[in-house]
């Protein structure tokens, strides 16, 4: 079996276990894992960057832009169901990520993070400072209808939730088959060796440009489904701390699988769930300690663990 | 016999520093060439000004008579120009199979792209190891690059400017870093799976026993100046090169140093 049709059965069979888990789920479960697969979106994103040779601590802008373009959108152009508002929300994150990504594929390595970071803020700046999108309060954002069921109705409930984990099984199985393709193959080739690529007549700015539309279209997705989840947006979703958590999802999970990214935000938001719980004064210590434990025992993130018992098993 | 490449008054200057003075040449089809010239003669450099690493302060190059002076190396590689590296330009984290898949990917992607590239409709993945048959390197398909032995990645680095099926291979010191007792063993290797190809050949060599067995003609660099042109044997009994390139100082006292 191929390592693609895997993933693609594995994701399939997580999909499934989602789905019949449902209606068992408490209504706070159900919310912490729709926001984790959300956050998953933009990590899912990060790991594609990652593989390029790239870190951005600017994720947030594509988050916001999502999020914002969902929650606008639905107002403007009087969009009433949950779905058009997400392909809303990724198709504007990735139209931003076109046009900065002029500039920002000329950069690599700690300017690139520098000048994602710089863009994030300049939007967090922007959105305080626009009354019209609600300053710092930001402003709600309400879907009446998901796949056409009304949000209040017994199988609308599960309405978000569904949509998100449709998304998320989409990309992932969608970012896996890219990967596996000769061009997603160019990927991990520009973060060894640039100038061979180039010798090998690609473009490597042109490729870094493309990744960074398809991360910022994850992002996008990821932002409006929060938008949908919580209710609500305010410009911290720009805010560098909300790019910093991307990042550490990212880090947490590793680049070994599409997977990875989603198991890492459930995983991460459980954590901080329980943490708040039992240690509200210092649950950033504890979160602090579960990344130092991470980096120094896992450098290669949570998904090195199956890899290593695959590897001890042959 | 019509020349593949060919440069006009090629010049470049770094500040006070002329790296290649007014270099004016061309190379026949389906030859191999050798160019050779102590350190800082201009040969790396003009491979660089041919494949569009740099970009000429004057004259100009053409491939198979079209103008590409200043041409991006990509584009340049697109026309069939592939060069191999004197510091192996692999990918560290790829399998060597993986490796090649990577020139040969992009040619799949754009054939229309690839002017150059006799590649056809073969597939990358049946190519990519019939290149690491040809240049014995199947026993490290699944290696990842970084662990393997620096005559291998050599031999990597040069396979993938080859399995793309270019119509000219340049090799920067393709025996550098390589111990002297294997030099001929590789040189047979090499040049024995590139020629199966007929491509032509352009390579810059530091050491005169590989170039006197392996070329029908050889170029001599000194100081970014073409000094000598011609058929091997005539080439490297010329006395300014023996002396300015070879390194014997005078014919008397016998034999060269190494």
């Amino acid at each position: 079996m191929t390592s693609f049709r895997r993933t693609t059965l594995g994701l399939g069979v997580a999909l499934l276990v989602m789905g019949l888990a449902a209606p068992l789920l408490p209504k706070w479960a159900l919310f912490l894992v729709t926001i984790a697969i959300a956050k998953g979106m933009v990590a899912l994103g990060l790991l594609l960057l990652m593989r390029t040779g790239l870190v951005s601590f600017g994720q947030g802008l594509y988050f916001a832009a999502g999020a914002y373009a969902a929650g606008v959108g639905s107002q403007a152009l009087d969009l009433g169901d949950a779905v058009p508002m997400v392909l809303l929300g990724g198709l504007t994150a990735a139209a931003v990520a076109a046009g900065l990504g002029l500039l920002l594929a000329r950069y690599r390595a700690i300017f690139f993070a520098m000048l994602s970071l710089a863009f994030s803020m300049i939007l967090y700046g922007l959105l305080v400072k626009t009354s019209a999108l609600g300053s710092t309060d930001g402003f709600n954002v309400a879907a009446r209808t998901v796949f056409g069921l009304p949000i209040g109705s017994t199988l609308g409930r599960y309405g978000v939730y569904a949509l998100a984990a449709l998304c998320a099984f989409g990309a992932a199985v969608g970012l896996d088959r890219y990967l596996g393709s000769y061009l997603g193959r160019l990927a991990p080739a520009v973060r060894d060796n640039e100038l061979r690529v180039e010798y090998m007549g690609a473009s490597v700015r042109n490729l870094v440009h493309l990744n960074l539309v398809i991360a910022a279209a994850m992002a996008g997705v990821g932002g409006a489904l929060t938008a949908l989840a919580v209710g609500h947006i305010d410009p911290e979703m720009a805010y560098w701390t909300t790019s910093g958590e991307f990042v550490f999802v990212a880090i947490l999970s590793g680049t070994a699988s599409v997977a990875a990214p989603f198991a890492g935000a459930v995983l991460l938001e459980l954590l901080r769930s329980f943490a708040y719980e039992h240690a509200p004064n210092t649950w950033q210590l504890v979160m602090g300690s579960a990344m130092l434990a991470v980096i120094l025992f896992l450098p290669e993130g949570l998904w090195s663990i199956f890899r290593r018992r695959r590897r001890a098993a042959t | 016999m019509s020349p593949i490449l060919e440069s006009r008054g090629l010049t470049k200057t770094f500040g006070a520093v002329t790296a290649a003075r007014d270099i004016s040449l061309s190379i026949e089809e389906d030859t191999v060439v050798g160019l050779i010239g102590g350190n800082g003669a201009g040969k790396t450099t003009f491979l660089n000004l041919v494949t569009g690493y740099l970009k000429p302060t004057a004259g100009t190059v053409r491939f198979q008579g079209r103008d590409i002076t200043g041409m991006a190396p990509r584009r340049i590689t697109r026309l069939g120009i592939c060069r191999s590296f004197q510091i192996p330009q692999v990918f560290d984290t790829l399998t060597a199979y993986e490796n090649l898949l990577v020139g040969l990917g992009i040619v799949s992607m754009g054939r229309k792209a690839f002017v150059g590239s006799n590649l056809g409709t073969a597939r990358p993945e049946a190519v990519a190891d019939e290149m690491l048959e040809r240049f014995h390197l199947r026993e490290y398909r699944d290696e990842p690059a970084s662990v393997l032995p620096e005559g291998v990645r050599k031999l990597l680095d040069i396979a993938m400017a080859l399995a793309v099926k270019p119509a000219i291979l340049l090799l920067d010191e393709p025996t550098s870093g390589v111990s002297a007792d294997e030099k001929f063993s590789l040189m047979d290797l090499v040049l024995g799976a590139i020629r199966a190809d007929k491509v032509t050949v352009l390579f810059v060599e530091h050491d005169m026993d590989i170039v006197r067995r392996y070329t029908q003609r050889i170029l001599a660099f000194y100081d970014g100046k073409v000094i000598a042109d011609g058929d091997s044997a005539t080439v490297l009994s010329n006395p300014e090169v023996r002396r300015l390139v070879v390194g014997e100082p005078a014919p008397e006292e016998g034999a060269a140093p190494c």
